[in-house]
């Protein structure tokens, strides 16, 4: 029976030891800058010849062989129709004569790096996609999808003018900008669906593998890129999108976009790439 | 409307390589809408790449070819400056061209 306990404690140990650079799932206090640190280093333990910036690549950085696909890629990427679209569409007047550019500071332009943002007024987070169809409505015109086209195009326009700037998301000293990060956390670790998967079972656990024809991409810098072309949807998918097929592909039953949960995971998920530069609008395959 | 194709092409003095981006649905005609109703097919059936009144790349398309299709190939000649012409024909008889200098 001691022996037993013995093995245990020693396969705890061990199972310990090979996990230490997880992300704690349930600090007592939660920590968010240690959060993101330990989050980071993770990733740059795991794939030691990267750069923590070469992490916003997604897949393309995982493989040399796609690395190459990329560069191709980029000198005509497949978004640029969208970006265009979204370009003109920022440009173009509502109907009261105001535009997207009086909705946001900066008249919206280099700001993508702040969104998602935690509102104390409203006690919610504010992702970008919303303030868009928020701005939309006050002006009395109708929300767009969240999940592409229109909303992929605005997205594309104002990640473009974001680039390279860090992932900046503040937590403000509100008790409830830290519970939406952390429910934004638990989302991302709770395992749901018919195969049981949490988010951070592909994009922690297996980036860089091969789940069928597709390389995993890393969660560390995930958002940066968004939205993205890819080759599999034939068109641009925003970060409502992107959360809900992956819920989809794992057999769960997906979120309505903009749901509470969603927009939490958002706000975690681009806290603890905070630093890593914009790199949307992105292809991916 | 801006225009549907993009393209850029380049001299290295004895070969301009020309890359192309395309934006056109392609429906094959094999694919439903979210009602269950057949697209019926819609695509690019010729597209060519003229230079100094000749054509130098023409592709016979049909419905297998993807959503906004991107073509690269190179051909010998063609000078810095100098026009390319670019145009294609769908099955419903559309068409959009544009020209594009070669750098």
């Amino acid at each position: 029976m001691r022996s037993a306990i013995h093995f245990a404690s020693a396969a705890l140990a061990l199972a310990v030891l090979a996990f230490a650079a997880v992300p704690p799932v349930a600090a007592d206090a939660p920590d968010p800058v240690a959060d993101a640190k330990a989050f980071q280093k993770y990733f740059a333990q795991k794939f030691p010849k990267l750069k923590l910036q070469d992490f916003v690549n997604g897949p393309y950085s995982m493989n040399e062989d796609m690395h190459r696909q990329w560069e191709e890629k980029e000198q005509f990427p497949p978004y640029e129709f969208s970006l265009d679209m979204g370009k003109e569409m920022f440009s173009k007047p509502f109907k009261n004569g105001k535009s997207y550019a009086d909705c946001f500071p900066n008249q919206g332009i280099g700001i993508r790096q702040n969104y998602p943002y935690f509102d104390e007024k409203e006690g919610k987070v504010v992702t970008l996609e919303l303030a868009l169809n928020r701005c939309r409505e006050t002006n009395g015109e109708a929300p767009f999808s969240y999940v592409k086209d229109e909303m992929a195009a605005l997205t594309a326009y104002m990640a473009f003018t974001s680039r390279g700037k860090p992932f900046d998301i503040k937590i403000p000293a509100d008790p409830r900008a830290l519970e939406a990060y952390q429910n934004g956390k638990r989302y991302f670790y709770t395992r749901r669906g018919q195969l049981n998967f949490s988010c951070a079972t592909c994009h922690v656990q297996s980036p860089g593998e091969r789940i069928r024809a597709e390389v995993l991409a890393p969660a560390l810098g995930i958002l940066n890129a968004m939205p993205i072309y890819r080759s599999e949807w034939s068109g641009m998918g925003t970060i409502s999108r992107r959360f809900a097929t992956c819920n989809s592909q794992i057999r769960g039953v997906p979120l309505n976009p903009q749901d509470d949960e969603y927009r939490d995971l958002e706000y975690y998920l681009s806290y603890v790439s905070n630093g890593l530069p914009i790199s949307g609008p992105g292809a991916r395959p | 409307m801006a225009s549907t194709i993009r393209v850029r092409a380049t001299s290295s003095g004895e070969t301009t390589e020309v890359q192309a981006l395309i934006q056109h649905p392609m429906d094959s005609g094999y694919v439903k809408d979210a009602r269950g109703e057949l697209i019926p097919p819609h695509f690019i059936q010729q597209l060519t790449f003229e230079y100094d009144g000749k054509s130098v790349f023409v592709a016979d398309w049909g419905p297998a070819v993807s959503k906004d299709p991107y073509v690269k190939f190179s051909f010998k000649g063609g000078k810095k400056g100098d026009d390319l012409k670019i145009g294609w024909i769908d099955n419903k008889g559309a068409s959009d061209t544009t020209t594009a200098k070669i750098q």
